[in-house]
This record gives structure tokens, sequence and C-alpha cells, in this order.
């Protein structure tokens, strides 16, 4: 390699690359330069002078994270006058520090106590008063002690640069310089808990971990966040078997970048919820009883029997939740179709379910995440993505400020939104038809050769203005555009059409079609065959079963459900529940029992949650990861994949023989003869068969066509449960419904006043806020709230109160 | 000449001097328990906790004696009190571990967990060897003076 060039640390000869940072090359040589404001996914600040080195003919000590590496370049890191400056930086920092180790939570991982340790002097020349600050108040999730701080700014750098949202600063000069909020209130970034692991001190600290534990005590696992597709990876800390804290791992993970969402790093606090199911429970003659294992699984087998004896297997189900493990959801699917039954689905926000036949297994990545910085352009489609994946919008962020070009076609989404920041290069809001009609016009606008009848007639039909021709062309002179769909998309009534247009669309400009997966796991449930149309391994089957819209109209008998709470995890909920109530025998296996449970249940088996199983997992891309239980069983709950194992016994199946998750986990593997490639190949290019989507029902007059957006921290059931984050206004603002201007005018709705929503016989009553984010004729309605869940996906009628 | 020695019983009779002596010496038995051996302001005997004039626990669970134990016998669980400070919801030491070596006293910032001048207690049972936070407690609020009296002693050594 002769672009190298050589320089010398501390007497050591190395080659490196010019123009890299001269800490940085001390890392990697393995010489230890002490540092504070400097932080590698950061910019420089250069502000705490704790790297001060040597080099030869400078006639001060330089900040190494601030100097570049030139040719012949002699540095000492431990020469009498770098040792010196260390130390005299050092007291300077601990001037003000307080010096309160034995209460700081920080205390025994604080990068201040052992680079004091490790380069600072015992005593200080400095004896008279330390400055006094006050704490701002930054909300549930982050303790402040800002009397500790060193202003290194590594918080306000993070929220400008990473979390997109400047909203923590440093006002003041001098010793009247404090880090706190501009305006008074909380931080409200999705990622703020990440300046809890950035803070080199104690001034920002964890506020649901505060004072419980020591670093020293903690026992740390590495686990898989399932809150969402990315398999971010999470370091869950734990003494004595309790769970302590969620911290991010290392610096050099490339699936995190050392970031995590503050869902991911608050959700575990629900372990312990109130509503955690610790025995097994079954109803008998309407009255619930908490049994022992034995009778609870036999009862379960029974009720199963009785299902199939008087109605037939045809009358049986399952739905699975979006949180389970891959071994988990093989099973459920291996006791469904072991028990002659093909009614299986794990998709219950996606509404359209008509293309199954040509769809690919799941709605997945196109390129791996970690590759979609390389983009040049997105065309975000439907995806409200920092309420729904968090760290996915972060990398977005990141390509943007790389240089990339972001257009957002919006279809709703809550009134603080901001996909990228600074703003996108084009934001539109569209309603569910009107986004549709847009990718219609940006496909006519490439003239598409394809072959399918009914989109060349719908084609031919469009007339393209000017700004589709913009994004066509757009499209079309990127080098790596990327047509990212979200929710909002992946929801959509239409999603078949839609589905189809990108991939014409894709076809046309050699752009990438990625879906941000909706649920942790989702992509395993496909694999694993939780589908009424494939089973194991992605395999197409002769006679499918029903698909979870189709079961609503179905005359259902038996239920099994799969760490689901289905009068919330649904976009239909409503339906749901009418399926459950009318269903005679419904077996839950959860880890949490909802009082809507106890109501139409019959029986409740407690299943470990993802921190204390074992298992595999398969992110939106389709990359397997191995979990180990990262705390210990909770209870009397067991892992879903035995239950459902004993299950398959006790109804005298063949091939519950497993001893182990493993192998399950084998048999999984056997089948999956299907690459992750070839799963998200399904549907690339044109479509195989032309078909008729569903053409959208539209609201009509007085009535508002309705977004059923997946708020953040309404997720799943360990999101919902964990109080720190229904605390913050992230959570709040899924508690109300809201409209756009221009209908609230139309409507004539107060601000402040509640609007009364009617849906068919369901009427209620509910706050709501303006949304600059929604299209005209459309309602933000979320799911994942008690108060909405009653209402379906169809139209809603709005009336001032 | 071994005959005449042993004759006389030279070796009875030196050792019976030897007796003879120390049967007339001043005695240093200690006659336990109506009389005590002096003890040093550094005795390591039973634990307490102390209280500050305020009646304030002084103990803030920074947990520093509970990793300094050699023979793990300090338990401790903590949280933030309703008045925002850390203090303790746990401080159990089992005397059946503890080897009273005085590292815990030693460790703590804050002079909480202390080793007091009590050598004479017992238990009936283990459980009743566990030392929780309110009977370190109660020790140290009955032997305050003697505590503090200790510390100031030793102050200028520490």
């Amino acid at each position: 390699m002769s672009n190298l060039i050589n320089i010398e640390i501390d007497g050591i000869t190395m080659a490196v690359v010019p123009g890299s940072r001269l800490i940085d090359v001390a890392d990697e040589q393995g010489v230890t330069i002490p540092r504070f404001c400097y932080h590698s996914k950061l910019s420089l600040a250069a502000s705490c002078r704790m790297c001060l080195v040597e080099i030869e003919r400078a006639p001060k000590p330089m900040p190494a994270c601030s100097t570049t590496v030139t040719e012949g370049m002699k540095v000492y890191t431990r020469s009498p006058k770098v040792i010196a400056s260390q130390r005299s930086v050092m007291e300077f920092l601990l001037i003000n520090h307080p010096l309160d180790c034995p209460v700081c939570d920080q205390g025994g991982e604080c990068e201040l106590q052992e680079i004091a340790v490790g380069y600072g002097r015992d005593g200080s020349a400095y004896g008279e008063v330390k400055r006094q600050v006050v704490n701002p108040d930054l909300g549930a999730l982050i303790a402040t002690d800002m009397n500790r701080c060193i202003h290194c700014t590594r918080c306000v750098r993070f929220g400008d640069e990473i979390a997109g949202m400047m909203e923590l600063g440093a006002p003041g000069r001098g010793e009247h310089m404090h880090i706190s909020t501009f305006i008074q209130g909380s931080v409200e970034s999705e990622l703020s808990g990440n300046v809890i692991d950035l803070c080199p001190v104690g001034a920002l600290t964890s506020k649901p971990y505060r004072y419980r534990a020591r670093p020293w005590e903690l026992q740390s696992a590495t686990t898989i966040s399932l809150h969402d597709s990315l398999g971010t990876r999470i370091v869950v800390d734990s003494r004595r078997g309790e769970m302590m804290r969620v911290v991010a791992t290392e610096m050099n993970d490339p699936e995190s970048e050392c970031w995590i969402s503050d869902r991911d790093r608050f959700s575990s606090l629900a372990l312990s919820s109130e509503d955690r199911l610790v025995q097994p429970m079954i109803k008998v003659d309407g009255q619930w009883q908490s049994v022992d294992w034995d009778r609870a699984l036999t009862f379960a087998a029974e009720g199963l029997q009785k299902v199939i004896n008087n109605y037939g297997s045809d009358a049986l189900a399952a739905l699975a939740g979006l949180t389970q493990v891959n071994e988990e959801y093989y099973l459920l699917q291996k006791l469904l179709r072991s028990l002659g039954s093909n009614n299986l689905d794990h998709r219950l926000y996606q509404v359209d379910c008509n293309d199954d036949a040509t769809a690919p297994l799941y709605n997945g990545f196109g390129q791996s995440p970690r590759d979609l910085e390389r983009s040049d352009l997105f065309l975000v489609i439907g995806a409200d993505l920092r309420r729904e994946i968090p760290l996915l919008a972060q990398r977005l962020r990141s390509a943007a400020r790389h240089g990339a070009t972001v257009m957002s076609l919006n279809c709703g989404g809550t009134p603080e939104r901001r996909v990228t920041h600074p703003a996108a290069a084009l934001e539109i809001n569209l309603s569910p038809q009107a986004l549709v009609d847009e990718l219609l016009a940006i496909a006519a606008a490439l003239h598409p050769s394809t072959t399918a009848k009914t989109l060349t007639k719908q084609l031919a039909a469009v007339t393209v203005n000017e700004r589709q021709q913009q994004i066509a062309t757009a499209l079309k002179n990127a080098n790596h555009a990327t047509l990212l769909l979200g929710a909002g998309a992946q929801s959509h009534s239409q999603l078949s059409l839609i589905r189809q247009l990108c991939h014409v669309i894709a076809a046309a400009t050699g752009a990438v079609v990625s879906f941000a997966t909706i649920g942790g796991n989702a992509a395993g449930a496909a694999l694993a065959g939780v589908l009424p149309h494939r089973k194991a391994g992605g395999e197409r089957l002769e006679r499918s079963g029903l698909d979870w819209q189709q079961m609503l109209a179905a005359p259902l008998k038996g239920v099994v459900l799969l760490g689901l709470e289905p009068e919330l995890d649904s976009v239909d909920a409503a339906s749901l529940m009418r399926l459950l109530k009318a269903s005679e025998f419904n077996l839950l296996l959860t880890p949490f029992a909802s009082p809507a449970m106890y109501d139409y249940g019959d029986v409740l088996l407690p299943i470990a949650t993802w921190f204390e199983s074992a298992g595999s997992t398969m992110n939106g891309y389709g990359e397997w990861h191995q979990i180990s239980p990262a705390l210990p069983l909770y209870g009397a709950a067991r892992p879903a994949w035995k239950i459902l194992r004993v299950l398959g016994n006790l109804l005298n199946l063949s091939g519950f023989s497993q001893m182990s998750i493993e192998d399950c986990r084998r048999e999984l593997q056997a089948a999956s003869a299907v690459t992750p490639a070839a799963v998200r190949s399904g549907c690339d290019g044109e479509m195989s068969a032309a078909y008729d989507a569903p053409s959208a029902v539209l609201p009509a007059a007085g009535e508002l066509q309705r977004i059923a957006a997946l708020p953040l921290y309404q997720s799943d059931m360990l999101v919902r449960r964990s109080a720190v984050l229904q605390q913050g206004a992230i959570a709040a603002e899924a508690q109300q419904v809201a409209i756009a201007p221009s209908d609230a005018e139309a409507l004539n709705l107060v601000v402040g006043r509640a609007v009364e929503l009617s849906q068919g016989s369901v009427t209620a009553q509910l706050p709501w806020q303006l949304s600059r984010n929604l299209a005209a004729g459309t309602i933000y309605l979320p799911t994942g709230v008690a108060a909405l869940a009653q209402f379906d996906h169809g139209n809603i009628a709005v009336r001032g109160v | 000449m071994r005959l005449l020695k042993s004759l006389a019983l030279k070796e009875l009779l030196v050792g019976m001097g030897l007796t003879g002596r120390y049967f007339f010496k001043r005695k240093f038995t200690v006659q336990y328990p109506e009389e005590r051996a002096p003890i040093s302001p550094r005795f390591r005997g039973l634990h307490a906790q102390r209280r500050y004039p305020n009646g304030e626990e002084r103990c803030i669970a920074c947990k520093l004696c509970e990793v300094v134990c050699p023979a793990m016998a300090i338990t401790i669980e903590s949280e933030q009190r309703a008045d925002g400070s850390r203090r303790t919801t746990r401080y159990d030491i089992d005397l059946a571990k503890c080897i009273f070596c005085g590292f815990c006293e030693e460790a703590c910032p804050v002079d909480a967990i202390v080793e007091t001048r009590i050598y004479e207690y017992h238990a009936e049972s283990r459980g009743e060897l566990l030392m929780t936070k309110e009977r370190l407690l109660a020790v140290g609020d009955k032997h305050e003076a003697q505590i503090a009296a200790d510390r100031e002693i030793e102050a200028r050594y520490r």
C-alpha cells in the first residue's frame, strides 16, 4: 500500500492512512490517550484538552483528536511535558466537580474517575467554593446532576447530529456555561436515552435505574431487541437475576452504531409489571383458577381436541404476535398444521393480503440497514420513520447529512414528525387514495413496460404533473435510489397495488424497494410458516388456509394466540375481538394478562419474553441472530416452545420430541431451503400475475378516512407496560386523535374541545389535536390505544362537541 | 554419677522449682466475666450502623463495603428515597460469614458501618446471626458515644 505515511508514536514507527485523526491512529495501535469530549461518532469539539500530546517541532502540546497525521510526525504521549499538561487539565476539570462518587450512579464506570486515577494528581490548588448549577428536569428518562458536568458537550452534539433535534444546549460562557434545554421542558427525542451512555461523568444518568445498583454488581448479557425489525443488539444488565437496565453495545457494533432507541432501552422495565402472568390459569365454568402446569396443559389440549371433534380442524386458527423467536413460531405452525388447520397468520397490521400468491415471503428491507447510507436518494412512502423504527430514521438522517436527498410521500402522521433534520427536499401529505395516485403517476412518468393488463390500463389513464415528473426524473438519475415503505404503506388497503407500483418503478429506475418491516420478528414468523399460504421455510401450499382478514368472517371455534394482545395488537382490533368473543375456546400463550384477556380467554399460559428465552430471530433483511436468555424465567413462566411441544405430545401428534431449542432450530433450518435473498426477490421486477387490487372505500361527507398508525410507545405488550415510556410526550401524542387544519375548519372543530367520532354503532368522545402532517380528509387514529381500539380501519364520522 | 543424680530427684526438683516460682508470681489471668481485658479503640467486634446527630442514617448505599468484603457477608439493596437521597432498602451482614477484617469500615466514605468493641453476642440459630439494617442501627444508637469516642482517637491516623 503506497498511499500510507509513516509516523512515530512513543518511538514506535507505524504506517497510517493520511488524513486520519491522531487519536484514532493511536487507538488502533493500542496507545491510550485519555479523552472526554472526543467521540468517534460525533463531530469534534476539542474542548476538554485531555488528549494533549507532544509533537516534535510543535511549540505547544496539541490535542490528538483534532490533529491529523502528517508524514514523519513524531508524537510523544507520555513525555514529561504531556504528563504535566494532563495533570493540569485534570486538576482544572475537577475544580468544579463535586467528587460525590459514593452517591453517583456513574461511580465504577465513570471516565472521569478512571482518567483521574490514571492521569491526575491527588491534590488540588483550588480550595474555594465550587460552582452550583440548577438541575434541569429532562423528563422521566434522564436524571440530571449538573454540578458533575465537565462541559464536554457530547450530549449537545448528539442531539444536533444524531437525534436530529437539538434539545440540549450549552448556554452561557465560562463559569456560567451549563447544559440544559433551551426552553424549559423534557427531552422528547426518541433516541434521548443515548446521552446516558454518552455522558462521560454522572451528569446525565438513567432515571429508572437511579440508585438501584452499582456497575460492578451487574451481570451483562447481549441480546437482540425485538421492538423493531432492525435487530439491534442490546446489553441487558441484571443483578441476582433481576433486570436493572439496558444499555447499548460497544462502539464498534455495525448493527447499532452504539445507539439504541429509548424503546429498546426502557421497555424492559415492564418485565415485572403488575400484569405479568406468573401462574397458568384456566377458566372452568366461568371462574378463573390458578393451576399447575400439568392441569393447565391437559385442559388446553382437551379444549383444542374438543373444538376439532365438534367442528373439525378448519374451525381452529392461530394468530401470533411479532416478538417471539423463530423456533416458537415454527412449533406453533407445526402444531396447527399437524392438527389439520392452515389458518395461521401474524400480519395483523396488513389489511390487504390479496397478493399472497405473488408477494414475497414478507415485507423486508431490500438492502442491509447498514448499507442504507450508501443510497443517494430516498423516496419515503407512507412512513413516519421516527415513530416506527427510530434507528432507521437515524440512518436516513445520517445519509441526508452526507448529501443524500430525501423525498417523503407522507400518508398520515403524528403532529411531530420531521423524518429528517434538516427537512426533506420534498415532503407532501397524501391521503391513502392520493398516495396510490401519486405512485401511479410517478410510474407512468417512467413509461415502464409491464405485462399486467389492469396496471397498463391504469397507467395509461394517468396524467402526470410536474412534481411527479420531477420525482421520476430524480429516481432515474440517482445512482442508488431507495423506495422506503413504512407502516402507512403496509397497512394500506391497497398494499398489493402499492407494492406492484413500487416494483414497476424500481425496475424502470434501478431503485431498491425496502419495507420498514412492522414488528420485531415478523420476518421470522413468515419464514417459520405462520402464514396461511406458506409452510415453514417459505414453500407455498397448494391449499392455503384463511388469512386473518378471512378469519374475521369465518365461524372459528378455537383460537390459539401466541404472544399477542389482540385487543390492541392489530389494525382492526375491534373485529378481532368480535371473532374471539364468538369463538368457544381461546388458548392464550402470553407473558402478560390484560383485563380483557380474562374476558375472552379460556386458558392463560405464562410464557417467557425474549429477554428470558433462547432462540433465533430474523431481522427485516433476513439475517439470523441467535439469542440466549439475558434473565432467568419469571414466576412459573416457561419458554413458549416447551409449552407448544408438550401440547403436541398431549394431542398425540408426531414430530414433537424436540429435546432442546436447537432441535427446533435445526428442523426449521432444514425446512428453510429458501435463502434470504430469494425470499426478498419474490416480487422484484414485474409482478408475475396481474390482478385487480381492491378499490378504496372513499369517505362520505362528514367522514374522514382513518390513518391507523402504530404509535412508537404502543407497539407491543412490553412497551405499553413500561411506565416511564408512557409518561413522555411521545406516548401522549398517541392518546388523542389528530385532524388536518382544513378539515378542522370545515367541520367547525374547536381547539381544546373534544370531538365525537362515530363508526357504525360505536361512538366516542375524544380529545383531538391539529396536525399539519395529515392530508385533508384523513384522521390520525392510532392503533394500540385502548380508548381507540373499538374503531375498525374504515372511515369515521367526525362531529365537533 | 548418673545414679546419684537420679536418686536425688534433681529433674523433679528443677521442675517443681519452676512451678513454685510461678506460684508466687503476680497473676495475669483475667477473671472474666468479673474482670475485662483492656480493648483497643481499633477493636473489630460486632458491626453497627451510625446516624448523624440529627437522626439521619449515615449510609448512602455506595456499596463499597459490599464489594470490598472478602467473605461476601454483606448484601445491600438500594433505591431513591422519596426525598431524592440515595438510601439502602436492605443492608444485611451475615455474621456467620464475616471474618471481622474491618475492610467494610475502612472502605466506608461516611463512617456509617463501623465495628464496635462488642464481642459478647450469641445466637441460638443461624438466622439470628444475620444483622439486618434495623439491628445494625439499633447497635449504633446504643453505643454511639463509645463509637464516636473511638473514631475521635483514631481520626489522626486515618
